[in-house]
């Protein structure tokens, strides 16, 4: 048999990098799980950007393909929620919150957005391993995607709750709007976390996605999204460290920042058959109060998104292994 | 010396097969300690692939070959070793990788293309290339899952190609499609040899590596048994093919009298592929006639490692003849002493007409065995020889 020996003599000698071709285009694979690198890795993923549109795209078009509504799906779930919970508590308990509805909705906008790209994310490397098996490309991709599906959701949900504030003629212009965008900003990071997260535990472990479903479900009744925080804000009195562990949970301060960006007023009043009454729907902090409080779960978000960035980045290289 | 493509440095990759993996948390948290056996799929695989060579991956199942593959596209990560590539790389690892059969052929163009590198505009521009080259203008806006196999592997391939990879990986796709996508494809294999891009093929036919291929590789039980110029690398692969399955040597016939199973053996009766000179050693053939057939010859021949013909000779030589042959018979050749020096030989297998128009079953290098100890350089015969020496 032909020996290869003569070929591995100059390789020993072969000095790295003298050899032509761009940077960009050389790829050094060796049994190191890779060090993550966020500004390089960022820009690996800036490049691999379309994937990550037509991905999106796939998801979307999957979801819906074979349904005769399509789109209008993702439409009927906030209008389904709204039903059941407007029943629930503005009928049969009377809570009594005036515009329900806004309320409602501007909660159930983030967590929606958390809960189904948490839920997508799970599936998301598993579900594509005709795609991981076959062929590279940055992993990340997968989650991000899985964010971006459910983020179309979150677009036509959103019309849904304009269409009811201009239905209601409901005015929320002021500066408590500056919340949103900062509420949005946690929201990401902390979905971009945990979806890594989960997307990543779920390829070795298969039961991870519905252990997540039971957590979500927890997860949803300790957020401040169908009862109003206000309320809990009363019961809990004077135990600042009770609201402090409320809070602890991100997802109550997410939520908290989209329901004083989009529902505003902590303390509406209401118009009762008794004439009118306060009503504490909103956790009576200040708007301030409110933006630093994000801004230190920002900062944790972001800790913790380096952590699941570095956890999946040294997984995803034994992904296609593991399918 | 030429830019390397590829070039892989004692590579190996290690599965570890779990007897009993928790694939739970749920049992993961019951169960700590994991028992798993490793299991070397590669080892210790050092390849330089220079750019612009087309590259053969031959070998039987399970000797590594798509292993290597997707370690090289960067699928798998090797468990040691190291592997560097200069270019963009198209690998096409099995029928349609990576389309979503909920997806129209359009759709799937779009998102295929996009992974592996191509931007919107390019794919816009590529579009009805890709299509035409397909054959499927009118299956486009079809969902993948109403197209036969040949369509998924034609779009596949299609989309492959047109992304301007300077390194392709194929896996034993080009076997589906009816001959003229063959045809087309092996055409679109030879521009890219013309415009000097790196192409490695993992083939089971041992045709394609010796009309494409500028070199070729054998894995077996992941480390390379042999390399080289391809007609070398398919002679070995064959044999060790053949080993399994007759099938894979040179096999050829009518098949009016079928070759069953050819061995050889040694003077004690067990097959063997080594003899020392002057050993005996004895060939049979059993031999199945589907019709009867008249006045057949079976015959073996010997040759060497540079194909030269070292010896042969037949039934008929030898003095046996069938007027007619039927049913099942076995032929046995007693080769008394081995006269052959060091070296490798190939046994061809054969039963055909007495005047060799007509070949009812050939095996060439159906067999190969080598003649180990014996002299360092020893010329062209083994002769026993006595040495005597006498005090005068």
């Amino acid at each position: 048999m032909l020996d290869s020996s003569p070929d591995r003599a100059h390789l020993r000698f072969r000095v790295k990098g003298t050899v032509l071709g761009t940077a960009a285009d050389v790829m050094v694979r060796t049994s190191e799980a890779p060090r993550l690198s966020p500004l390089h890795r960022l820009r690996e993923l800036w490049g691999a950007r379309q994937i990550l549109g037509n991905l999106v795209r796939k998801e979307v078009k999957v979801k819906y393909k074979s349904s005769v509504l399509g789109v209008t799906w993702s439409m009927l779930n906030p209008i389904l929620y709204l039903a059941v919970f407007s029943l629930v508590f503005s009928v049969v308990l009377r809570n009594g919150l005036p515009h329900f509805p806004i309320y409602l909705l501007s909660g159930l906008l983030a967590w929606n957005l958390f809960a189904t790209s948490l839920a997508l994310c799970a599936r998301s490397v598993v579900d594509n391993a005709n795609l991981v098996t076959k062929v590279y490309f940055p992993r990340e991709i997968l989650p991000l995607a899985s964010i971006g599906a459910a983020g179309v959701d979150f677009l036509t949900q959103g019309l849904v709750l304009l269409a009811f504030m201009v239905f209601l003629r409901y005015g929320v212009l002021g500066w408590n709007l500056l919340l949103l965008p900062l509420s949005m900003l946690v929201l990401l990071l902390l979905t971009a976390a945990l979806g890594m997260f989960v997307a990543a535990l779920n390829v070795r472990y298969r039961d991870t996605q519905h252990l997540l479903a039971v957590a979500l479900l927890t997860w949803f009744w300790v957020t401040p999204v169908v009862y109003p925080s206000g309320l809990v804000w009363q019961t809990l009195g004077r135990h600042a460290v009770f609201k402090l562990l409320y809070l602890a949970n991100p997802m109550a301060a997410v939520v908290l920042g989209f329901q004083r960006a989009l529902y505003g007023v902590p303390n509406p009043v209401a118009h009762t058959a008794s004439g009118p009454q306060v009503v504490h729907a909103l956790a009576p902090v200040s708007l301030g109060w409110l933006a630093l409080l994000l801004g230190a779960v920002a900062l944790g978000c972001i800790i913790l998104l380096g952590l699941a960035w570095r956890t999946y980045f040294r997984m995803s290289g034994d992904f296609a292994e593991e399918l | 010396m030429a830019t390397q493509a590829i070039s892989a440095q004692a590579v190996g990759k290690r599965f570890r097969r779990y007897l009993e993996r928790p694939t739970s948390l749920k049992e993961r948290v019951i169960r700590w300690r994991v028992h798993a056996e490793d299991f070397w799929a590669l080892r210790d695989v050092s390849v330089d692939i220079p750019q612009g060579q087309t590259l053969g991956l031959v070998g039987p199942n399970g000797a590594g070959k798509t292993t290597l593959l997707k370690i090289i596209a960067g699928i798998l990560r090797p468990t040691e070793g190291e592997v560097t590539t200069r270019g963009r790389i198209a690998t096409l690892l099995a029928l349609g990788a990576g389309f979503h059969s909920e997806l129209t052929g359009r759709e799937n163009v779009y998102l295929n293309a996009s992974i592996l590198g191509l931007s919107r505009q390019q794919i816009d521009r590529l579009f009805d290339d890709i299509v035409g080259f397909a054959e499927l203008e009118e299956f486009i806006d079809t969902q993948v899952k109403f197209y036969s196999s040949g369509m998924y592997v034609r779009l596949g391939f299609a989309v492959a190609v047109h992304v301007d990879p300077a390194i392709l990986l194929v896996d034993e796709v080009l076997a589906v499609g009816d001959l003229g996508f063959q045809r087309k494809c092996l055409d679109k294999v030879e521009s890219f040899q013309e415009e000097g891009r790196t192409i490695v093929f993992v083939t089971h036919a041992p045709d394609l590596v010796l009309r494409v291929c500028d070199e070729a590789i054998m894995l077996e039980h992941g480390r390379v048994a042999a390399r080289g110029e391809p007609e070398d690398v398919v002679r070995d692969f064959r044999l060790v093919m053949a080993k399994e399955d007759l099938a894979y040597g040179w096999d050829r016939g009518t098949r009016e009298i079928e070759i069953v199973s050819a061995e050889v053996f040694g003077a004690d009766g067990s097959t063997r592929d080594w003899f020392a000179p002057g050993d005996e050693m004895v060939i049979q053939m059993d031999l199945k006639a589907n019709t009867a057939v008249d006045q057949p010859v079976v015959s073996f021949a010997i040759h060497d490692q540079q194909n030269q013909l070292v010896y042969g000779t037949n039934t008929d030589w030898r003095g046996h003849r069938w007027l007619r042959f039927e049913g099942k018979q076995r032929v046995q050749f007693v080769l008394r002493s081995l006269p052959f020096v060091r070296g490798r030989y190939y046994v061809t297998f054969g039963v055909h007409s007495r005047d060799s128009t007509r070949v009812y079953h050939l095996l060439e290098h159906g067999y190969s065995f080598a003649i180990v100890r014996g002299e360092e350089n020893p010329g062209l015969v083994f002769i026993p020889v006595e040495c005597r020496v006498e005090r005068l």
